[in-house]
């Protein structure tokens, strides 16, 4: 597979049909649903999807309906990886033994049920090697339970249990690096991608799908009550986030580095941080060290990946 | 060729486990090691390497996870084992009850062995009790021999249309695990008939799309754990039959429990595991001198067999539940808990006493069978046990 590969030029090119169907009940201007709607639009034949618990779950799955049009499993939290490592299996082995059609296996789980929860069991699937696509779709917090931290809340960032303090102003700890997890496993494919730049989103979707091994796939889908910023918006705060370098797209293809969105001369990160209420206490002066230790970290990143990608080491 | 494989051969518990399933068509084999039952998954994984089982294993990275892949495997199709004890089965509990609440088909071994604290890796039943309201079935087996044909009766039973359940064949630590004893294995060709590859009823499917593990509502969810509730009794219906079809093709003949001259005992113990051997030769021995005592071995423990207990119970005059297993801070073990209910709501009124024995794998030799059967038969004699609950040999 070379990393020039473009299934779609234009979103004229993607399939009409919806397998993540409209009705579900996400809230207005979700940034999880648009993932989910893209994301299942570039399937490229049987797939069937493995969803743990989360926003995406109980607003897609509630009985007697369902928003999947595909195969859809949910088993509990922290296992998603694990279930659908034993989907991809069965379905080999079936295949092998009795003829069974063969189906991708994609994992669509949150960053609690990646980052923190799910984080063993997907370790052991890529480890294990099976061949799916895990993909996180990454709002930064548990949403589903009311704006938590998690291990992928970056610093500063207020929710319910980092709240914007007198004496402690948000979260104090950096975001978890999942792509360098990912990566640590030596698995073919991982990559970054933002609901913002759907056909990058898309042909990395299906450009995972044509690599046989475990891939990951991190997706920035903003979230309107976390985030705290118009319905409207969600879009548009997806862009500024790749726009500031404060969500690099890039990908990491056996080990090697490729930035796809080059940034070369970033907004300033305050028009993301500005544009959502988590991130308001920040310009108070008193917190202003939280401001810059964030504004660092964005830049400590982006400055590893372009050395990363310029160096040409494999990972 | 069939005649061969009826003769006797000398193998440990967890080994004939392990041959059961490998005669199963399984297809998945998911398992994280953990003593007793690592020697189950050391064997099935030989099988695999040597290219004499046709099954996908894997090693999972926890028992969470090696659940989590079964119940992946089995919706997909798959016949599905695995097998645990003990922190492994705690560590799956939150699967175990969504892999029967989903109605997923599998068949798990549980090597029964204590729980920490204190950490001890010895015979209890106190892993698989948290698991007893789960919906699953759950069989005990008294010697390896049971073990064996009750793996294949438990794949025939979960898959069975009217079931849908998981099953666990319990086999106690150490004492059966490690145990040799004689087994007849049946043949590869009969194990075939019996269980030939699995069809399953419904399963992921790009052509037939289906969501699987919704969330149910208020609205809706008492229906789901009813239906849950009906199949768990619709297992103890057609388990008969199950074990029926197995009887034609191995002359064992399977039933809710094993029991030794209970029918005209005075006194009977009832108890879980492989302790019914042992409670059969004290039995054996007490009758030849003449007094009339009765053992029961329970072979299916969930779900409970309560109608084909009291009659068999019905004329005892008196009853001691042994329990390897305790509820702390509750009336008893758990199985006198439930026999204690069974009787009062089935008017039965006899002096029943609880022996806790055997925690953490402490011996319980034959002269202490005895000397229990004794208690029952003086319980029966005199119309009352003077105590509820007695820990056995515990230095209190």
């Amino acid at each position: 597979m070379s990393s020039q590969t473009i299934f779609y030029k234009t979103p004229k090119d993607l399939p009409r049909e919806e397998w993540f169907a409209s009705g579900h009940r996400l809230c207005a201007g979700c940034g999880a649903g648009i993932a989910a709607r893209l994301i299942f639009k570039a399937i490229r034949g049987p797939t069937v999807v493995v969803n743990p618990t989360g926003c995406v779950e109980v607003s897609t799955s509630c009985y007697p309906y369902t928003a999947w049009k595909i195969p859809y499993v949910h088993v509990a939290f922290e296992n998603a990886a694990a279930v659908a490592s034993g989907v991809v299996e069965a379905i080999k082995i079936l295949n092998k033994k009795r003829g069974r059609k063969l189906h991708d296996v994609i994992v669509f789980a949150g960053d609690g049920g990646t980052f923190d929860i799910g984080l063993q069991a997907l370790s052991g699937a890529l480890e294990r090697g099976h061949n799916l696509l895990y993909i996180c779709y990454d709002n930064e917090a548990y949403m589903n339970t009311g704006i938590q931290r998690s291990g992928a809340t970056p610093i500063g960032a207020a929710t319910t249990t980092s709240p914007a303090g007198k004496v402690i102003p948000g979260k104090q700890e950096r975001k978890k690096d999942l792509i360098a997890i990912a990566v640590a496993h030596k698995i073919p494919y991982a990559a970054t991608a933002s609901i913002s730049h759907p056909l990058d989103l898309v042909n990395k979707v299906r450009k995972a799908l044509e690599i046989e091994g475990p891939k990951v796939l991190h997706v920035l889908a903003p979230c309107v009550p976390g985030w705290r910023y118009p319905p409207s918006e969600t879009v548009r705060i997806a862009r500024l986030a790749v726009e500031t370098r404060y969500f690099p797209v890039y990908e990491v293809e056996y080990g090697r580095v490729k930035i796809n969105i080059r940034v070369k001369e970033p907004k300033p990160l305050e028009e993301f941080l500005k544009a959502q209420g988590r991130f308001s206490h920040l310009f108070r002066p008193e917190n202003a060290h939280v401001l810059e230790a964030l504004k660092k970290a964005v830049e400590e990143n982006w400055e590893r990946l372009v050395k990363l990608e310029e160096s040409g080491i494999a990972l | 060729m069939a005649r061969q494989a009826q003769e006797r051969i000398a193998i440990m518990g967890d080994e004939a486990i392990a041959l059961a399933v490998k005669q199963s068509n399984v297809d998945v084999i998911a398992a994280y090691p953990i003593t007793p039952q690592t020697i189950i998954v050391e064997r099935l994984s030989e099988y695999v390497a040597n290219g004499e089982l046709d099954a996908a294993f894997i090693q999972a990275e926890s028992e969470h996870s090696a659940l989590s892949i079964c119940v992946g495997a089995s919706l997909a199709g798959a016949r599905v084992f695995t097998s645990t004890a003990s922190q492994g089965l705690a560590l799956m509990h939150e699967i175990v009850y969504a892999t029967s609440s989903m109605r997923v088909p599998m068949v798990m071994a549980i090597a029964n062995r204590s729980l920490n604290a204190p950490l001890n890796i010895h015979c209890e039943h106190g892993d698989v009790m948290p698991e007893r309201d789960s919906g699953w079935v759950h069989l005990f087996a008294t010697n390896v021999q049971e073990a064996y044909d009750l793996t294949f009766i438990a794949f025939k039973l979960s898959e069975h249309p009217d079931v849908q359940l998981p099953v666990s064949v319990n086999l106690d630590a150490f004492i059966l695990t490690h145990s040799v004893e004689p087994l007849t294995p049946i043949s590869d060709e009969d194990a075939s008939k019996f269980l030939p590859p699995r069809q399953p009823l419904y399963s992921i499917d790009f052509d037939s799309p289906a969501t699987f593990g919704t969330m149910a509502l208020p609205d809706t969810y008492m229906e789901f754990k009813y239906q849950l509730k009906e199949a768990a009794e619709k297992a103890g219906q057609v388990y008969p039959e199950v074990a029926g079809e197995y009887a034609r093709i191995s002359g064992r003949r399977y039933w809710y429990f094993n029991s030794y001259m209970a029918d005209d005992a005075d006194a009977v113990v009832l108890v879980l595991g492989s302790t019914y051997g042992t409670l059969k030769v004290a039995a054996r021995r007490l009758r030849e001198g003449g007094l009339k005592v009765g053992v029961v071995g329970l072979t299916m423990f969930r779900p409970f067999p309560e109608k084909q207990l009291v009659e068999l119970l019905k004329n005892a005059k008196s009853l001691i539940v042994m329990d390897r297993a305790y509820s702390y801070g509750g009336l008893g073990g758990p199985l006198y808990m439930e026999v204690l209910a069974m009787l009062y709501r089935n008017g039965l009124r006899i002096p029943v006493m609880n022996v806790v024995y055997g925690l953490g794998g402490r011996d319980f030799r034959l002269d202490e069978a005895e000397a229990v059967l004794k208690i029952a038969l003086d319980g029966a004699r005199r119309g009352r046990f003077d105590e509820h609950v007695r820990w056995w040999g515990v230095r209190a």
